[in-house]
Formats: C-alpha cells, structure tokens, sequence
C-alpha cells in the first residue's frame, strides 16, 4: 500500500515560494479573518468547540486541549496566562521552528483566538535561547499585528485586550516541561514544580491560572475554529484527530517535515515512500518514533496484541514497518508518539555509541533537583562514554540498566522517564550489541563515525 | 554599568512587561550579554539591584543556563549540534573541521582571539544536520567541506577588518 497523500493544514504555506513572513502577505492570504469572527462569538462557545473537536496537545504529551483549557480555574478573581511553549527542544524534533521563522502570524493568530476564548490578557511567548532569530521575527510580528489592532488593547473595538510578549530561555532543555517553564518565566532556575495538587490551570504563572500550551497546538486552535469541529473531526481517525506533522532525521534519503491526517500513515509508508528509504547500500536498523527519549524500535521485532477498532477487539501482529503513526498505537507497542520527532538508524549505527550519545544529552539537561535524575542520568553518561572511550565489560549492560530502573517514578518531573526510557529500551532490544560491545569494538574500523 | 544607551533603553522597556520584577532576569542577562560580552560579577551585582533582589537569586540562574557564561569569548561563536540526529550526520567530523582550521580546541578562545567553538545540545534543526550557529544565524547541512567554506569567511571577514 503507498502513502497516503500530505494534507498540510498547518504547513500550508511552509517554503512556497514568494510567501514571507510579514502581516501583508498573511493578510493576502486570508489572515486574521478567523480571529474577527471569533471574537463575536460567545468565549464559552469556542472552548466547547476545541473540546468537541478533540485536539490533543502536539508538544509531546499527548493531552486533550479542549480538556486542558476546562481545568482552568475561572472563579478566582486572578488573572489567567497563556504561555505558548517554543521551546522545542525535543532531540529530533524541528517543526515549530518552520512555524514560528516562515508564518509567525499563523501562531499569533492562533494565540489571540486561545486568549479570547479563555479570557486571557496577557499573553507570553516562550522561545529558546538558541533561536534568536525566531524571537526577532516574533517580536516583529507582534509589533505589526499590534499596529492594526490585532494585538494590544481593544481588539477590533471589541473592548477586549490582550497582550503578547516574547520571552527567551537560554538553553536548557527542562524549560520545555511546563512548569520548569514557569519557573524560568518568573526569573528563576527552571526546576520543575511538584504537581499534583496543584497543577498550572489553577496555581502557575505568578500563582494564577495558567495555560501552556505548544505552538503547533494553537495553529490548530486556528484552524478548528475556521472550519468547526465537525470538520477538523473529519481528519484523521477517533481520538487521533486532526493532522500531525512527522520531522524525520537520520538516515534516510529525504529527511524532513510532513504533515498527515492523524493515524492515517504507518512508519514503512513514511519511512520508504516518504522518506525515500535507507540511503544507498544500507538498511534500516533501528527508529526512535517521538523524540529521543521515546523507547526505540528494532527493525525485525513484532508486536503482538489486541486492540480496539470500532466497537471490536482484533488482534493485531505487526513489523515496525505496520505500526500507525498514531499516539495510540506508538503507546499500545510500548513506546510513543511524543512530539512528532522520527529520528531513524542504519545498520552502521552501533546501539552502545547511540545511547552513550543520547545520555550525554539527558546528564547534560538534568535540572539536577531530583537525586535519581541528575545521579542517574550522570551514571549512565559515565558509564556508556566509558564502554565507548575506555573498557567494556560484558556486565556493563545489567549496570546500566539497574541505573535506569531506579530513575522513573522517583522524580518530580517526566524527565525521570524521559531520561531512563532510552537506556532501558536500548538494552532490551539491543542486548547482544551491549555485552558483546568489548569484542565487537576491537574489530570495529578506526575512521568509523564517531557518536559520543 | 558601562553598557550602550540603547541597552539601558532596552532594559527599561523590558521591566514592564511583567508584573514581577524578577521575571526580567533572564531578558537582562540576555541584553546584559550581548553587549558586553559575558555576565560579569559587576553584572550581577547591578542586574540584584536594578530587580531589587539578591545577587544570589542572579547568580543562581546564570549558573543554571548553558547560554550564560562568565567569561569572555572569541569575537565569533561557534556553536556546534552534538545530539543524536546531527552525531548520525557527522556533527562530530564537523566540530573537529572547525577545531583545525582555527588552531583550538571547544571550549577555548582560539590563538587569533577571532573564535570560540562549543558543542551544544540540540538546536532543533534535525532535518538539515548537521547545523551550526554561527552568533545568530543557523547554517544548515555543514560538512566538512561546508565547514571549510564558513571558516574561510570567518577568516576573510577578520582580514577585512584588520
């Protein structure tokens, strides 16, 4: 079966020619005329519409919007933020990137209409640090929306005011988790908060409510409130609606973005005819399918089971190449669909040189508040730098793996998980190349790519 | 404070869009940065005060922030991707490229003072590894040849000025 065709509803306009990124080209192109309706309509009526058209969060979790945006607490006089997360900074993913640099009034636009709708009036973007020209295009943007009355106070002489500014990280990975992000927004270091009881719809920024929600996300809240939920319900398959955008790297011979209806693509479908297939002489070993701490797959292993289509349980027997990109199905084979980032390996990768890359990232990363993460993360790095830069030992894979368990669960943050996935799913499906590591290196050739 | 006008304009107008002082820290230290160079303890001193906090509570995040450094740099920044979708496309080939043709090692200030190189985590530009940040503008799909070619216009550029 060939891939199903791209529907690009939130890449529309990502590298057509002769389109910028300034408010009079968005204009042309039918800009902000969502916003002008929306803003008649009733604020209730528009989160009831994100709800129904059961969008779920595109920075990794996978959490239902229109749900998130109900927990809002509305009674208690504070003010209510909206936080956009720009922080991506997920290994492998690069989508709100192309968002935020070639069509930033997409994303003001869908901010302003996700404000309106919760009666935010302040509004932040939170931008890495490492995307300076990002945050100058924003700031820009915003400016321009500001002078036609888009932005700022009353809005289109609706008596309705909102304003947005953009806040820049400085290059830590943790300002991507929610409420590290609003610790870093209020000055200070971004140690995760300890949720629950409180999470950020009733105590965050400033202890008020607080919504933070990803890019991409509200570019979606753009497009529901275009064309109804009953449309956008129509893309992609139940609980999986909508489209979602793929950023495939590594080795294969077109890496990139692509934006599908939700759950309608498998990963030999985007791999092979997407992607052009393993690059010229090798095969495809192994794929990381959400981001680098989502559990990887190893090209040959099956999946097993049974679940639910329609009203039915059907077994299913899968090869990587059948899984559907969905949230779904990438958590029913143990593994998940995050934040969209495909990051795939060849068959010259070798697994003990890849995982010592990925935990070089997480000890580099860890906000360090939390024993296990920042010990645990630590270790891991020491010992797979090691294995790759010093002595191997066959042991070392039960080592690191006896690391890995004590991290989940006894954190104050996903990083926990994040940061120990890689190494349990490492060895689980790679655990020949683990302990048999110390011969394997002797006759691995010396100009080889070097990983870590 | 020796800092340019403007800078001290900047900082003025970015107080105000918060309702907590504190929350300007990081924008500070940012603008702080870029026009001296590096957060100094004088820096940090000035940022408590202006913030009427402590000097710990600056201290603190600019530790904690890998974008912040205490000490000055090249006169170019040369940041190089070292997370996993770039090391797969040869991040490291390129970082070692860099390293030769300006005579240093990451970390340091090379001989001519003309750079500094660093490895960095994820930039978010996977799809065209491997990338480098060059001050502010992301180069895309750097080999080893793409390397040379950057290097020699950093070079050319520093000749120019001399």
């Amino acid at each position: 079966m060939s891939a199903p065709a791209q529907q690009r509803i939130i890449f529309q306009h990502i590298d057509e020619p002769g389109y910028s990124n300034d408010i009079e080209c968005y204009l042309r192109n039918g800009g902000y005329e969502v916003l002008k309706k929306a803003v008649t309509q009733k604020p209730e009526d528009l989160r009831e519409e994100v709800k129904k058209s059961g969008l779920r969060g595109r920075g990794g979790a996978g959490f239902p919007c229109g749900f998130k945006w109900s927990l809002v607490d509305r009674k208690s006089g504070k003010p209510i933020y909206l936080i956009v997360n720009a922080d991506e900074s997920e290994p492998g993913t690069f989508k709100d990137r192309y968002i935020m640099h070639q069509d930033p009034h997409q994303l003001i636009e869908g901010t302003m209409i996700s404000c309106f709708a919760n009666d935010v009036k302040q509004a932040y973007i939170y931008i890495r640090g490492e995307m300076p020209e990002g945050a100058r295009i924003l700031e820009k943007a915003i400016a321009e929306a500001r002078a036609k009355n888009l932005v700022g106070p009353n809005i289109l002489g609706t008596g309705y005011s909102c304003e947005i500014y953009v806040h820049r990280g400085a290059g830590a990975y943790i300002c991507g988790e929610e409420t590290g992000l609003i610790e870093s927004l209020e000055g200070k270091r971004a140690n995760p908060r300890i949720k629950p009881p409180y999470f950020p719809a009733v105590l965050g920024l400033y202890q008020c409510p607080t919504i933070v929600n990803n890019v991409e996300t509200l570019c979606h809240v753009k497009y529901i409130v275009e064309h109804g939920a009953a449309e956008y319900t129509k893309i992609g398959t139940p609980g999986n609606t909508g489209t979602r955008i793929f950023c495939v790297s590594g080795h294969v011979q077109r890496p990139g973005y692509y934006e599908f209806p939700a759950g309608t693509i498998t990963m030999g479908q985007l791999l092979n005819d997407v992607c052009g297939g393993p690059l010229p002489g090798r095969t495809f070993k192994a794929v990381i399918p959400g981001g680098s701490s989502a559990k990887i797959l190893r090209f040959g292993e099956r999946f097993k089971g049974k679940r639910k289509v329609g009203a039915e349980m059907v077994d299913y027997d899968w090869a990587v190449e059948d899984v559907p990109m969905d949230f779904d199905s990438l958590a029913m084979i143990g593994s998940m669909g995050g934040s969209g980032g495909v990051i795939v390996m060849d068959d010259t990768v070798n697994m003990v040189e890849a995982l010592a890359n990925i935990n070089a990232f997480y000890s580099h990363e860890s906000c360090g508040q939390c024993t296990p993460c920042r010990e645990g993360s630590l270790w891991m790095k020491k010992i797979s730098s090691r294995m790759v830069h010093g002595d191997a030992r066959p042991e070392d894979g039960a080592l690191l793996k006896s690391v890995a368990d004590q991290i989940p669960g006894r954190t104050i943050c996903a990083f926990g998980e994040a940061c120990s996935w890689p190494t349990q799913s490492f060895i689980a499906k790679f655990k020949n190349e683990f302990d048999g590591y110390s011969e394997v290196k002797k006759a691995l050739p010396a100009e080889r790519r070097v990983l870590v | 404070m020796n800092l340019k006008p403007e800078t001290f304009q900047r900082i003025d107008e970015v107080i105000t869009h918060y309702p907590t002082k504190r929350s300007a820290t990081l924008p500070l230290l940012h603008l702080i940065q870029e026009d001296a160079g590096h957060i100094s303890d004088e820096a940090i001193t000035w940022i408590a005060q202006k913030l009427e906090l402590q000097p710990i509570n600056v201290l603190e995040v600019v530790t904690f922030y890998p974008m912040f450094r205490r000490a000055p740099i090249g006169r170019r920044h040369i940041k190089v991707c070292r997370t996993l979708s770039c090391a797969l496309s040869g991040g490291y080939k390129t970082c070692e490229t860099f390293e030769k043709e300006f005579c240093t090692h990451r970390g340091e200030i090379s001989p001519d003072g003309e750079v500094t190189i660093e490895f960095v985590e994820c930039l978010a530009s996977c799809g065209t590894a491997p990338v480098v940040l060059i001050d502010e503008t992301l180069h895309e799909k750097v080999d080893v040849t793409k390397a040379k070619q950057l290097s020699d216009q950093i070079k050319a550029e520093a000749a120019v000025r001399k």
